[in-house]
């Protein structure tokens, strides 16, 4: 099993009364899964989501990512298993504007010390990969948004993680952008690469293979009458 | 490390004005400080030129009882304190890097005793008697006449030399040489005229400096040591005039000169009397002097010291808009695996590389105006270039200490927080 949560919960104070965000969470997650979590917005998904990239530690509750207890660990330990374990892709990119695609590719290579000529290397593979192999050198305002998206998910892409978090990637897209970034994920999954993705699109959410809804911090069962981990 | 290095230099790069004005603090305070140092520095050398220096490095060693001259204008020579004998004579010779010694006598004649008349004139001043060395070791140059030779003390001929002071108060315009001079009753023909050739302008600031140079007005009287007994007494303790090969070598010279001279010339008596030799320590004079210029350049320094404080606060308060304006760059460094030390470190180093530029451009600015100053105002200035190497590294601890702050802020930033904020 590659993600577990159990009787995750997770409390945020609010003045003087206390919220409760996540309530008695239950997800697993296993190698080449392709699941999609989808929810209003306020439902808690996107705490589900920091939770899981563990950019967020649970209030209660236990999480092993990658046979790892998470909730024990430390502010650096979590942040070599970001760097190693995860990637992220993010609604609206976070490229850094400063930098050309082929060294935001690149960035994450940097924090597990890796040579500089090795990291750019990988960094062109990387956005070849993603079709991109064109305009290493282009800075992110020279990218559409659609291209922008793909940097990013070559970014996330870089380390060989284990387990790829999306959140609302096509939120700021067209429909045709958005359409070209759903077809790369589904390549990336048919490569072996597990996925999480997050989305209030019913149409995004249809394409994953297991589909999870979350109403106000609850995470609903499986539809389609699955038990989890079973799918 | 190499890599918080080129990106400091970008984020530097892509602010062009605002990192400008941000070490604009930073350059003022650098320059003034390497410009006051180089000032010090200057004005330093020059004392230490104009006061010791200047060609002749004479070191004076005279009798002295209880750490003060001794002289024999108002008093009688003391018990137990013999004249230099020629064998001490030969031992100072012999000293290192010692270039010429000469003997003589002084008195310090005022007119109402009478002492030494030109004329009418009864003459106040400085009277000495010599030996040959003396006007090379003490640095003076005949302008008119002639020196005084060897048989002038052999024969122990009446004739004397006046200083310029001594013939202008004498004979005005007039030329000196051929006059005759009476010195306790005895006429002395005046063979020659010299003058100093270091002359330094001598600043008087206290009493002892007054005693020491303002008795100069009347000038001074040579006549050869030879013929000293005539006017004075034949036993009388001589002073030394020693010539050093270097500045450096006086205070060593001089104090070799007065364990010599105590050991040789003062019984034990006297000694007990507290009488000694002592050489006019001019380094130290000189010392005291540049103690005096030093103590009101710090005061400049502590004052370019408060601009490099403020210019450290304008270096603080950048650093935090940065950190704010940058609070994404920082969330996704975050999210995607850098460590708390490597954020830390990044804007540590982009501040200290802030300071530094700035430093770098302080020091260049500091060396320019010194250079204006020496040239425009005539002010000595001379480059110090262990102050420049510390001004460098100084202004990056400034980076340091002032980034600490805004780092500490970008490492604790959380990177949720960081991300939500649009």
């Amino acid at each position: 099993m590659l993600l577990e949560m159990h009787n995750i919960c997770k409390d945020y104070p609010q003045g003087r009364e206390v919220v409760k965000i996540l309530k008695n969470v239950e997800l697993t997650i296993e190698e080449g899964d392709y699941l999609a979590i989808m929810g209003p917005s306020g439902s808690g998904k996107t705490t589900l989501m920091n939770m899981i990239g563990c950019l967020d530690v649970p209030t209660s509750g236990t999480y092993r990512l990658n046979g790892e207890d998470i909730s024990k660990a430390s502010e650096n330990h979590l942040a070599d298993i970001r760097n190693s374990t995860l990637g992220f892709v993010f609604q609206s990119f976070y490229l850094l504007p400063k930098l050309t695609a082929r060294e935001n590719v690149a960035l994450p290579l940097l924090y597990a010390g890796v040579k500089k000529r090795e990291r750019l290397r990988r960094a062109e593979k990387a956005l070849e990969m993603v079709g991109l192999g064109e305009r290493m050198n282009f800075m992110p305002n020279q990218l559409s948004g659609g291209q922008q998206q793909r940097v990013a998910i070559a970014r996330a892409m870089i380390n060989h993680p284990k387990l790829l978090l999306a959140d609302e990637p096509t939120g700021a897209l067209d429909s045709a952008s958005g359409q070209q970034v759903m077809d790369l994920f589904d390549q990336l999954n048919a490569g072996g690469a597990t996925i999480v993705l997050i989305t209030h699109e019913p149409k995004v959410g249809a394409r994953a293979k297991r589909l999870r809804r979350i109403l106000d911090g609850m995470l609903l069962p499986e539809e389609g009458g699955g038990t989890d981990g079973q799918a | 490390m190499f890599e918080n290095i080129s990106l400091a230099f970008q984020g530097i790069w892509g602010h062009k004005m605002r990192s400008f004005l941000t070490m604009l603090g930073i350059i003022i305070g650098i320059a003034s400080i390497i410009t006051i140092v180089s000032t010090i520095k200057g004005t330093n050398d020059q004392i230490k030129e104009s006061l010791i220096g200047a060609g002749t490095n004479a070191v004076t060693v005279q009798l002295s009882q209880n750490n003060s001259t001794y002289d024999l204008s108002w008093r009688d020579p003391p018990e137990g304190v013999s004249p230099i004998s020629e064998e001490t004579y030969q031992q100072l010779t012999e000293l290192d890097n010692v270039r010429a010694v000469s003997l003589f006598c002084y008195r310090q004649v005022d007119s109402y005793d009478s002492a030494v008349c030109c004329g009418n004139i009864a003459y106040s001043g400085q009277l000495y008697g010599v030996d040959q060395n003396f006007f090379a070791a003490n640095g003076f140059r005949l302008t008119r006449g002639r020196d005084f030779l060897e048989d002038d003390f052999s024969k122990f001929r009446k004739v004397a030399i006046l200083d310029t002071g001594a013939s202008s108060v004498l004979f005005g315009s007039a030329s000196a040489v051929g006059g005759i001079l009476e010195i306790k009753g005895e006429p002395y023909t005046i063979v020659g005229v010299v003058e100093r050739t270091a002359s330094s302008d001598f600043v008087i600031e206290s009493i002892r400096d007054y005693e020491m140079y303002a008795d100069q007005s009347g000038g001074k009287i040579f006549i050869p040591l030879a013929d000293w007994p005539i006017a004075y007494r034949f036993d009388e303790p001589q002073g030394v005039v020693l010539k050093a090969a270097s500045t450096d070598d006086m205070t060593r010279i001089g104090q070799q000169a007065e364990d010599l001279l105590t050991a040789s010339q003062i019984s034990q008596q006297a000694s007990q009397m507290g009488f000694a030799y002592k050489s006019d320590d001019l380094m130290d004079q000189a010392a005291q002097i540049q103690k005096m210029s030093n103590a009101t350049n710090n005061q400049l320094l502590w004052i370019a010291g408060i601009s490099l404080l403020v210019g450290g606060i304008g270096v603080m308060n950048i650093m935090l808009v940065t950190v704010t304006e940058r609070t994404r760059e920082i969330g996704l460094k975050k999210a995607i695996g850098a460590r708390k030390r490597r954020i830390l470190w990044q804007f540590l180093t982009e501040a200290a590389a802030l300071t530094s530029i700035g430093g770098v451009l302080g020091v260049a600015a500091g060396v320019g105006l010194s250079r204006f100053i020496s040239s425009a105002m005539g002010t000595p200035t001379a480059v110090s270039y262990p102050a420049i190497a510390v001004a460098v590294l100084f202004s990056m601890l400034i980076g340091v200490v002032f980034g600490m702050i805004p780092a500490i802020k970008a490492a604790k930033l959380n990177p949720i927080d960081a991300l939500r904020r649009e």
